[in-house]
């Protein structure tokens, strides 16, 4: 008889036992599948939810911009470097946009605020504001000195759609810039921050107004994949064209996010490890036991001639098909049960509405992927091997006649 | 003599017992210090935006929540407050201020920010501005025009100490007004955005800014720390009444801030998954060790079926045997927990690697664990009722063991 065989006839001596340890680790599998599944899922609409909100993936800039928005530190030739990153392999969408801070004045109120112009047939390829209006509507080329506007700031402003706002900045060549616009919208994101402190007007607009020659303060691009965000920014920054700008991705864009993340993660990581170490001492006594209950056996069966090696291997064999069959059923129910909630979502309850403030919906869907199916059975699987190795390692040690007088 | 038979029992195989124990205490350990772990998270987060010039009750125009504008002020403040003072306990501290937009601008820099009219000695204890960190001197109760301004700003402005800021904002009247302050302090606070978002002024000079005297827009009311929610609701519920003639809203913290009372709701959910996730991971080695030791004395329970012992007797004395494994690995489990919840409770886990994350979500940087009565005996109780479900089925199985069948067994 060869080893493996010997190895699966042993585990089905005590089927009950066995399968009670194979259903520990399968549940532990099961359970890290889905809630890696989970946490990178959700990662990835926190992450979508902002880059779409406003950031975008990538964003060419004045060097020094992002730290300090100066109105004169621009992008003098928004034209060629929109065509260079329209042609760039990877690169979905491009528009640019500028900033600047002006008052804002109704009939009755005035508001300090932070008016971005922007070209309204390019946000709306890809981003969220534009299907965010709840009254009147978006931007328009045609539609000539208009703005859309925060729902907050519009009740703080009290003005409504239709009604007209002064503005008032200081433009590129530091003259006084002052205008007066229409409201053709009013978003809301359910984001209070954003819908605060945010004015959008056309870019041509916001050139003629600002003074700005035909230059913007970022140039705006998403990517196909959040994945190829960091080569693409490698590659820009090497190019001629760039040089003398910044390339910025979300993650500088935005760096709270990307650490709110590993926070979130080094969280999950804990109790993962707990989870696991509780899993590993509730299997330990099953593996212990298989070689304890066979001292008698293995005395015999060194007495005939069989090596300790053998005899380690055959244990070691027998407890990873346990540790193997959990794996694979834990793996696949985890899976099943990723790719349900995938479709259905998670509803998240109470903190739906600490999340909406972050710009995520109020559901959660886990998303499947090699990595968050293959992490979490590896180390259980780690995990197991060294507590399988612990007791295993006693057979060696074991000599046959005193072996064979015991019980 | 059941309990001594089945105390004995367990030491029959001692090494599979401290096996079974380990697995218990570090489940029992783990549950306690991530539930004291969370608590301190959220009272953090709690506490950080009740800091942040919550407070507990907060008295406002009931137009001001929506529109935050100067025209929405409260004008009896005077005698707000002193009906205040009736119904709230001594311990109870009160401050007014005058928050509104406005924008701030020097030179270089023009920016939008909230002007903060503030009594500076009440804030001590009420908000984090009263003992927030000051490079230079702090503002006075009267300082006609001294400011105190964020070190983020102050930095993004290129401005210090002793220099000018004009700050602007529309008066009372609806006119505009603006006046030129000088730089007493640059202040520092937990998170950037706090630095940016707010400039302090003293309340007799946000008032001279919007021509109102004697006005403010809100009052504060912090209470001592020990208050439970349900005196919190009490009070609002008494300073509601007090006020009914002043015509003001009264909020209690929860109103203010509602995502977060809507996450502290869900929290014990949360809790109770990690628990039972826990429980599940040692209940298999509970059943499998309690099983094993069933299995190994079939003849000594078929023995004692043959000289009588009844079927419910033995149930009884199994499930005594688990019971004492849980009661054992519970107490030390909670007695490890506590004193690792308590070393970190000494020095707090430090999140700094993660500033801009925690700050993000509103979070402390250092996490100090809470210790918590009820998590500890709520974690006690998922482990002791769900262990004794869990090992009914070893139990009953050694009482279905019949006397013949086992003794044919080796």
């Amino acid at each position: 008889m060869n080893d493996l065989t010997l190895a699966w006839r042993n585990i089905w001596r005590h089927p009950r036992r066995s399968v009670l340890t194979m259903m520990a680790i399968g549940f532990a599998a099961m359970l890290l599948v889905f809630m890696l599944s989970f946490q990178f899922g959700s990662y990835e609409s926190m992450i979508n939810a902002s880059v779409k909100l406003a950031t975008g993936h990538l964003q060419v800039q004045g060097k020094g911009y992002n730290k300090k928005p100066e109105m004169r530190n621009v992008v003098p030739n928004p034209e060629a470097i929109m065509d260079k990153l329209s042609k760039t392999q990877g690169v979905d969408s491009v528009t640019p946009r500028s900033h600047a801070f002006v008052l804002a004045s109704s009939d009755t109120r005035i508001r300090g605020v932070l008016v971005t112009g922007v070209d309204p047939e390019r946000e709306k390829e890809v981003f969220t504001i534009p299907s965010l209006i709840r009254k009147g509507d978006y931007l328009s080329n045609e539609a000539g000195n208009s703005i859309i506007i925060g729902a907050l700031l519009a009740k703080r402003l009290n003005t409504g759609v239709g009604q007209e706002l002064t503005l008032l900045g200081q433009s590129f060549d530091g003259s006084i810039a002052a205008t007066v616009v229409t409201v053709r919208g009013i978003f809301r994101s359910g984001i209070d921050a954003v819908d605060r402190a945010t004015i959008q007007m056309l870019l041509t607009d916001f050139d003629d107004l600002f003074v700005m020659n035909g230059a913007v303060h970022s140039v705006v691009a998403t990517v196909h994949e959040l994945r190829q965000t960091e080569p693409l920014k490698a590659v820009l920054k090497n190019a001629p064209l760039l040089k003398p700008l910044a390339v910025l991705d979300w993650i500088d864009l935005t760096p709270g996010l990307k650490q709110s993340i590993q926070l979130d993660l080094v969280g999950g990581i804990i109790m993962y490890v707990i989870l696991i170490i509780v899993v590993a001492f509730s299997i330990l006594n099953t593996f212990l036991m298989a070689v304890f209950e066979r001292t008698r056996e293995f005395g015999v069966m060194m007495a005939i001639g069989t090596t300790p090696r053998r005899l380690v291997k055959v244990m070691l064999m027998e407890s990873m098909f346990m540790t193997g069959v959990g794996l694979l059923a834990g793996m696949v129910t985890g899976a099943l049960l990723t790719v349900y909630f995938s479709h259905a979502g998670i509803p998240m309850g109470g903190a739906a509405d600490l999340m909406a403030q972050y710009g995520m919906s109020g559901r959660l869907f886990p998303r499947l992927s090699l990595l968050s199916l293959l992490v979490g059975p590896t180390i259980i699987g780690v995990v197991t091997f060294i507590t399988a190795l612990v007791p295993a390692l006693k057979i060696p040690r074991l000599k046959p006649v005193d072996a064979m007088k015991a019980v | 003599m059941y309990t001594q038979l089945a105390w004995r029992n367990i030491w029959r195989n001692p090494r599979r017992t401290a096996i079974i124990l380990t697995a218990i205490l570090i489940g029992v350990a783990a549950m306690i210090i991530l539930a004291a772990l969370m608590r301190g998270m959220v009272g953090g987060m709690v506490e950080n935006a009740i800091d942040n010039m919550v407070g507990h009750i907060k008295i406002q125009h009931p137009d001001y929540r929506s529109d935050p504008d100067i025209s929405h002020r409260l004008s009896e403040v005077d005698g707000i407050s002193k009906a205040l003072k009736i119904v709230l306990p001594e311990s109870a501290r009160i401050t007014q201020r005058i928050r509104i937009d406005g924008v701030v601008s020097n030179a270089r820099e023009t920016a939008g920010i909230e002007i903060v009219g503030i009594h500076p000695e009440s804030e001590i204890g009420i908000s984090f501005i009263g003992t927030a960190p000051v490079e230079g001197s702090p503002i006075t109760a009267s300082d006609k025009n001294g400011v105190l301004i964020g070190a983020a700003l102050a930095k993004k402005f290129q401005t210090g100490i002793g220099k000018k800021l004009v700050v602007a904002t529309q008066r009372g009247d609806g006119e505009s007004g603006s006046r030129a302050f000088r730089i007493r302090g640059i202040f520092h606070g937990d998170m950037e955005a706090t630095e940016k978002a707010y400039l302090f002024i003293s309340l007799p000079a946000a008032q001279r800014l919007v021509h109102e005297e004697d006005s403010a827009t809100e009052i504060a009311v912090t209470l001592a720390r020990e208050t439970s929610g349900k005196e919190l609701e009490k009070l609002v519920m008494q300073c509601r009444t007090a006020l009914e003639p002043f015509n003001v809203s009264v909020y209690g913290w929860k109103d203010l801030l509602p995502a977060i009372t809507a996450y502290l709701a869900m929290f014990d959910v949360f809790l109770l998954i990690w628990f039972v996730v826990i429980f599940i991971a040692m209940g298999f080695g509970i059943v499998n060790t309690v099983l094993m030791a069933v299995y190994e004395r079939m003849r000594e329970f078929g023995l004692l079926k043959a000289i009588g012992m009844r079927p419910a007797r033995i149930i009884r004395m199994v499930m005594g045997e688990s019971l004492f494994l849980l009661i054992l690995g519970c107490t030390g489990g909670t007695f490890f927990g506590l004193g690792v919840t308590c070393y970190f409770a000494e020095t707090g886990i430090d999140l700094g690697a993660f500033s801009k994350g925690t700050e993000m979500w509103g979070m402390s940087r250092i996490i100090l664990p809470v210790i918590n009565a009820s998590d500890i005996l709520f974690a006690n109780a998922v482990v002791l009722l769900l262990g004794l479900l869990v090992s009914i089925y070893p139990a009953v199985k050694a009482a279905r063991f019949t006397p013949v069948e086992t003794m044919r067994q080796n």
